[in-house]
């Protein structure tokens, strides 16, 4: 009788604490979806693998949809099949998702590991939880890069976020991403707006036309991307003079290509990225994915993807812990985008502001670029 | 019209050759001259060089053709390599090359083989012109597969040509993406999924295209227009609005085959996966049957029939063999449909279906790699294998039978 | 002789020969069907009935009234044309609409719906639905201090559970499952009382949407949780209605007390109507144009999508053109019409010479030269259109060959990419190959010797050409021309990657409408109309052509 209930006590301990499910009760295959590139591969090589060697029976599938996620998981959602486990997607696309019930809700506390010192997990992560169903990995920020090469004789390199839309100082093609984002924020701050004005007059009808009347001024000598390796590419062939892009994929062009690219860090728009768990996944595929996502967001595992990558980690425990480049050896730190080099003059992206006015804005931006 | 031509007679060397050697000569020396400033001194020497070539070349009748083409060849390439360096060797060694074979291709009357002898000049320059035109044709469909092949060989991880390819130094060079595309589970589970996919999608799309057609084939069938625009719809709906349709309906399709017959996810999603791309492929083998069936003489069927065959033999042994021609042309189009097929099995399959097009396509979107291009060049060159051994086996089988190919 | 004609026929078995042949016929039209019958089951179920389903969304419209079904009706008596807003009542809807809506989140889709028809309404109903308990607070926290029992879930429970009220349960859930697109089946352990439904109708409506979402969807206990904010709100709207006061006044069942409390002291109840309450949280609900967009969406069925598409919009005062800068899609169906005419004909100039080069020479040459029309053709579109890009670009192949050569000056490289003339270029290459097949085809079958008998008989060779040959080719341009023009129509990945903004078609837009803007009824309403068009064509071709006559090689 004793035994017995030392035992029953004993499971009683070890299913609360979470961690450690019969293996009978976790689906063995689980599909990941992320961007591709040289992201998806420092998840790989930091959480993906390691876990791996760790539960030798479980498949990881990557789908590198992410760029998709809100049309994709919504069409599930709807057709009633959800064949996605987990989701890695930008903080906006993380909101819309969960204010339209596709994410499921997370307690950080209960689902996430505390810092090794203790501090819980929600304070770990702090204002970086920008949602009830997101769980941050990384601080990005979307910034350009331009090519030192062609960089007009007689004329100071570029520092200046309005050097973008300075034609007859900088000529040569642009690159910019093809959507409203980001370069809505641009073209006000370089309109005369001032940083703290840009989301209030961005609200308005008249504030939207006049960010679209700044980008018209260079509308003709744009390359307009839709893919992440879109402006690495046009820059490495040398056609586009300055693009904006994501800083980890201008990092690996430069320093890991070795191309003749620089970094314009001015105005950077700092972002996140992170997991959402898609809503209404069955059981045993909820207990995997739990499992996974406690071990791949722990302080070590996010601290360990830096090293591949020149991404900050979203946990504040994580930030001491970066080191060196894997293969290169070089330092990390000067290449992320919190560095205090770089991050003279930063622009704070409002989720919530595009949460709300996506749809109006990007309605309004799509007819622009199609007339 | 082979045996038209009897004793092609040489023309005039002096009227004739000499000047139109001396013509292209022209036009190559205004390029060259082009590229140093002054086209029309260029102009000038190229045609002078020319005159030159095309005499040197009839008068020395001791050298084999093919050989005094490749030494002019060699000799453009080294003087043009003393001016320009590597890019110059490549120039001049495809100006000597064009040269040389012009001016024996003129000089020794052979512009004149295709024509019958009694053509008029400017007929004959017609033939020429539209021969040239022919060529052009093909380079243009040829051409971009060039850069493919030679950017799978770079040793950056960018679409482009970097100064050290440009200069052909081994640096430039390597083969790591063909072991990116070999050694990796990345690129070989979808090259296996496509394999799976495409030939059981063919399968299906065949064998039910090819029932359907010799149905439709007959005559006094009901309704035939009706039933030949539906099922030659899967090719003209736009393939995004399939995509989202078929997304719609084999998820639940796909749920309903889990829940009740316990078939396990992978399997549920190739089925899903092939089932569309049947359809895809199917108008592809009806044209191509229907076609074919249009010149069938349905008498033989009749004769068979008359004869005690019942129609399942009659169908194998009579009509089958003799539309077989379009039935497998209908087979290959139908394949390429599946194997080259990204917007549909992007909605209908998962992650774990992820076929060959679907990887080069994110590939494309999320990290611009050549290892797409590695995988190009290998399916292009199985391809021309494939193509050669068809044509050989082609060869071997009427030389068999004894009728002399074509 | 006459009397075997008068006489019936008779075939082998003695049957008539007139019966025993019509009978053949049948027989043979069965068989026929019988090949015919497995595939066009497999075609008509997996895809025609799926594209005509997504078709139908071109026209459905079930979102506005299914989220908000209190609304839409509530509405219908309105004018929009008098410029003044609707009553409270609609507003006192919107409320205990939204209110669930926000809890299933289906309001937030439905902002995006109506965005499409009138930009702002997305960002409208989003901060919106944040601020709904607000509202609700206005009215629960007086009511709370008026009697402290109105704290308590178990107490609501007790007082709206009773009798009768089942008819009421089954038709909140069947409006609460319509919302979600999801069966909201099962036990909810709570059955209102029509006692108190009849005194207190919001108050009940707004408490058994709470029931229901609570026990089915968060599969909560009713009476341990506390209601939502709303059911406060709307014993705020009962309590303004006389009858329900005075229903109160006589009422004597469980939570009478409270109730009469809060009769007593309705002064300390916030002295304002839903429609300011709403217009606080955003002013836009205060204006008559938001409403009117709702009213005219408010049908299950709507033509907006259709409108959309050709860039005209429905107004109260009928169908408009919308203003001159949102005009895209007539422009973007003429090019993307006249780029594939422009395709075609290229592909038709192109190939012609090819095709007829394959088709005279000597087997042996004619299928060495094919395997060069059929190696692109077996590359991927991917690879295809990558190597376009390659080629094409300001620093690309072409360009850097032209600068080299001097031909052009490094300054002014030429533009042939990401504008329409890159789309035709690749697209030409690509759709090439099924222009060259068919052609090649169609001239294999056309005898060499018309051609020298009209030379022999004096004709030129282009008389001979164009008077004998080419007719007798129509028939291959006719076929590689549709196959090349519909197949170019529905492109979209090629455009995409090399075609910039002015080089994109209609297909490019269903796709950005499908994977980014989720309008999938524009993207519908689109694809209907290509698919029309292409119909059409298809139609006139096989009235002209016949479609028996299109070969693809062999």
């Amino acid at each position: 009788m004793r035994l017995l209930t030392s035992i029953s006590v004993t499971a009683l301990l070890v299913a609360s604490s979470g961690t450690s499910f019969a293996a009978d009760d976790m689906a063995s295959n689980m599909t990941l979806v992320s961007w591709g590139g040289a992201y998806q591969a420092s998840q790989t090589a930091a959480y993906a693998e390691p876990y791996k060697k760790m539960h030798p029976d479980v498949t990881i599938t990557w789908d590198e949809s992410s760029n998709e996620a809100v049309a994709k998981l919504r069409a599930m959602n709807e057709a009633n099949n959800v064949t996605w486990d987990l989701v890695d997607v930008v903080a906006a696309d993380a909101l819309r998702l969960c204010d339209e019930g596709l994410a499921m809700e997370i307690d950080p506390d209960e689902m996430l590991e505390a810092a090794p010192d203790g501090t819980s997990a929600e304070d770990d992560f702090g204002d970086l939880l920008v949602s009830d169903c997101f769980i941050p990995q990384i601080v990005y920020s979307t910034t350009f890069g331009y090519r030192t090469d062609m960089v007009p004789e007689g004329v100071s390199a570029p520092d200046d976020i309005c050097d973008v839309f300075d034609v007859e100082t900088y000529p040569g093609k642009r690159s910019l991403e093809k959507r409203p984002i980001n370069n809505m924020e641009w073209a006000l701050l370089c309109d005369g707006v001032a940083k703290d004005d840009v989301y209030d007059v961005l609200a308005t009808p008249e504030g939207q036309q006049q960010a679209l009347d700044k980008l018209a001024t260079i509308k003709d000598d744009v390359i307009w991307w839709s893919a992440g390796a879109d402006t690495p590419q046009l820059l490495a062939d040398g056609e586009v003079f300055m693009g904006s892009t994501y800083n980890g994929r201008l990092f690996s062009a430069i320093v890991e290509q070795d191309q003749p690219i620089a970094m314009l860090w001015d105005a950077q728009v700092f972002d996140l990225d992170g997991w959402i768990i898609p809503a209404g996944l069955p059981e045993d595929r909820l207990a995997r994915v739990k499992d996974f996502l406690r071990f791949a967001t722990d302080t070590q595992r996010l601290a360990d993807q830096a090293k591949y990558i020149s991404y900050g980690p979203a946990r504040a425990s994580s930030a001491p812990l970066v080191g060196k480049h894997a293969e290169l050896g070089i330092d990390m730190a000067p290449h992320m985008p919190t560095d205090p080099k770089n991050s003279k003059n930063t622009f704070l992206y409002n989720y919530e502001f595009w949460a709300d006015y996506r749809d109006d804005i990007d309605a309004k931006f799509q007819a622009w670029l199609a007339q | 019209m082979n045996e038209l031509i009897v004793n092609i007679k040489r023309p005039n060397l002096l009227t004739f050759t000499m000047p139109i050697v001396a013509v292209l000569g022209a036009m190559f020396g205004f390029v060259t001259g082009n590229i140093f400033g002054d086209p029309f001194i260029g102009a000038v020497g190229g045609a002078v060089v020319g005159a030159v070539l095309a005499l040197a070349l009839a008068k020395i009748v001791s050298i084999k053709r093919w050989k005094k083409i490749w030494g002019v060849a060699v000799v453009f390439a080294v003087v043009a390599a003393l001016f320009g360096g590597v890019g110059g060797f490549l120039g001049g060694f495809v100006v000597g090359l064009s040269m040389g074979w012009f001016a024996t291709w003129v000089g020794t009357g052979k512009y004149r083989a295709g024509v019958p002898i009694y053509y008029t000049p400017g007929q004959v320059l017609w033939h020429c012109t539209f021969l040239f035109i022919c060529a052009f044709v093909f380079f243009f469909l040829i051409a971009p597969l060039i850069p493919v092949v030679w950017l799978s060989f770079n040793a950056e991880n960018f679409f482009t040509f970097t100064p050290e390819m440009l200069s052909f130094k081994s640096a430039g060079y390597s083969l790591k993406h063909y072991r990116d595309f070999l050694g990796t589970d990345e690129w070989m589970v979808p090259l296996k999924n496509s394999l799976i996919i495409a030939p059981i999608a063919t399968l299906i799309s065949v064998s039910l295209g090819t029932l359907a057609a010799i149905g439709l084939s007959q005559s006094h069938v009901p309704g035939r227009q009706v039933m030949m625009a539906i099922l030659i719809s899967p090719m003209i709906v736009p393939l995004i609005i399939s995509a989202t349709g078929m997304f719609f309906f084999y998820a639940p399709l796909g749920n309903w085959l889990q829940l009740n017959l316990g078939l396990n996810q992978a399997f549920v999603g190739y089925v899903k996966v092939i089932l569309a791309h049947a359809v895809l492929g199917i108008p592809f083998v009806i044209i191509t049957v229907t076609a074919t069936l249009v010149g069938f003489d349905s008498s033989l069927t009749r004769a068979a029939a008359n004869m005690g065959a019942d129609p399942v033999t009659t169908f194998f042994r009579v009509q089958m063999p003799l539309i077989l021609p379009g039935v497998i042309s209908g087979g290959l189009f139908a394949f390429i449909t599946s194997f080259d097929e990204v917007v549909v099995v992007l909605f209908v399959g998962s992650a774990r279906q992820q076929t060959l097009p679907w990887q080069m396509y994110t590939g494309l979107r999320e990290q611009i790699s050549p290892t797409i291009l590695a995988a190009a060049t290998i399916l292009v060159s199985v391809s021309i294998l494939l193509l050669a051994t068809v044509e050989l086996l082609r060869r071997r089988s009427e030389r068999l039978r004894g009728m002399s190919p074509g | 002789m006459s009397d075997t004609t008068q006489e019936l026929v008779l075939a082998a078995d003695g049957r008539p020969l007139k019966q025993s042949l019509r009978r053949a016929l049948l027989r043979q039209k069965l068989r026929a069907l019988m090949l015919i019958a497995p595939l066009l089951i497999f075609v008509v179920v997996t895809f025609i009935v799926p594209i005509f389903s997504m078709l139908f969304r071109s026209v459905e419209n079930e979102i506005v009234p299914d989220t908000l079904p209190g609304v839409t009706q509530a509405l219908a008596d309105w004018d929009s044309s008098t410029g003044e807003l609707p009553n409270d009542d609609v507003f006192r809807h919107l409320y205990i609409d939204m209110f669930k809506a926000s809890e299933a989140k289906t309001h937030t889709r439905l902002g995006s719906r109506l965005n499409y028809e009138m930009t702002g309404l997305s960002s409208l109903f989003r901060t919106t639905g944040r601020g709904l308990d607000d509202i609700g607070e206005e009215w629960q926290d007086p009511l709370e201090d008026i009697d402290p029992n109105f704290k308590d879930g178990a107490f609501w429970y007790e007082m709206m559970s009773g009798t009768d009220g089942e008819d009421l349960l089954e038709e909140r859930r069947d409006l609460f499952a319509t919302m979600v697109g999801e069966s909201m089946d099962g036990d909810v352990g709570f059955i209102p009382s029509m006692q108190i439904a009849e005194m207190l109708p919001w108050t009940t409506r707004a408490y058994t949407d709470f029931a229901i979402w609570t026990a089915i969807d968060d599969e909560d206990v009713v009476a341990e949780e506390d209601p939502w904010e709303s059911v406060y709100g709307a014993l705020g709207m009962d309590l303004t209605n006389p009858d329900s006061v005075a229903a109160i006044q006589s009422y004597s069942g469980f939570g009478a007390d409270a109730l009469k409390a809060a009769v007593a002291n309705v002064d300390q109840l916030p002295q304002t109507t839903f429609r300011a309450e709403f217009g606080k949280e955003n002013e836009d609900w205060l204006s008559p144009e938001v409403w009117s967009t709702i009213q005219l969406y408010s049908s299950r069925m709507t033509p907006g999508y259709f409108l959309n598409a050709v860039d005209m919009q429905l107004t109260p005062d009928g169908i408009a053109e919308k203003p001159e800068n949102q005009q895209i899609y007539k422009q973007l169906f003429m090019r993307t019409l006249v780029m594939a005419l422009i395709i075609t004909a290229s592909c038709v100039v192109l190939g012609y010479p090819v095709a007829w080069l394959l088709a005279n020479l000597p087997m042996r040459t004619a299928s060495l030269l094919m395997i060069l029309v059929l190696l692109p053709f077996w590359t991927s579109l991917l690879v295809r259109t990558s190597a376009w890009k390659v080629l094409l670009q300001q620093q690309g192949v072409i360009n850097e060959i032209l600068v080299w050569l001097g031909f052009v000056n490094d300054a002014d490289r030429l533009i042939l990419m990401n504008n329409a003339t890159g789309t035709i270029i690749a697209m030409t290459h690509i759709l090439l190959p099924f222009m060259i097949l068919p052609l090649y085809s169609v001239m294999k079958t056309i005898q060499p010797s018309y051609l020298r008998a009209a030379k022999s008989l004096g004709a030129t060779n282009w008389t001979a050409f164009w008077r004998v040959y080419f007719p007798q080719s129509v028939p291959g341009i006719g076929a590689g021309s549709i196959l090349v023009f519909i197949l170019a129509i529905g492109y979209y990945i090629t455009p995409e990657i090399v075609g910039g903004t002015s080089g994109v078609f209609i297909s490019n837009r269903i796709a950005y409408h499908i994977s980014s803007s989720l309008n999938w009824g524009l993207a519908a309403a689109l694809g209907s109309i290509l698919l029309v068009v292409v119909l059409g064509l298809y139609w006139c071709y096989d009235r002209i052509v016949g479609i028996d006559n299109v070969k693809l090689g062999g």
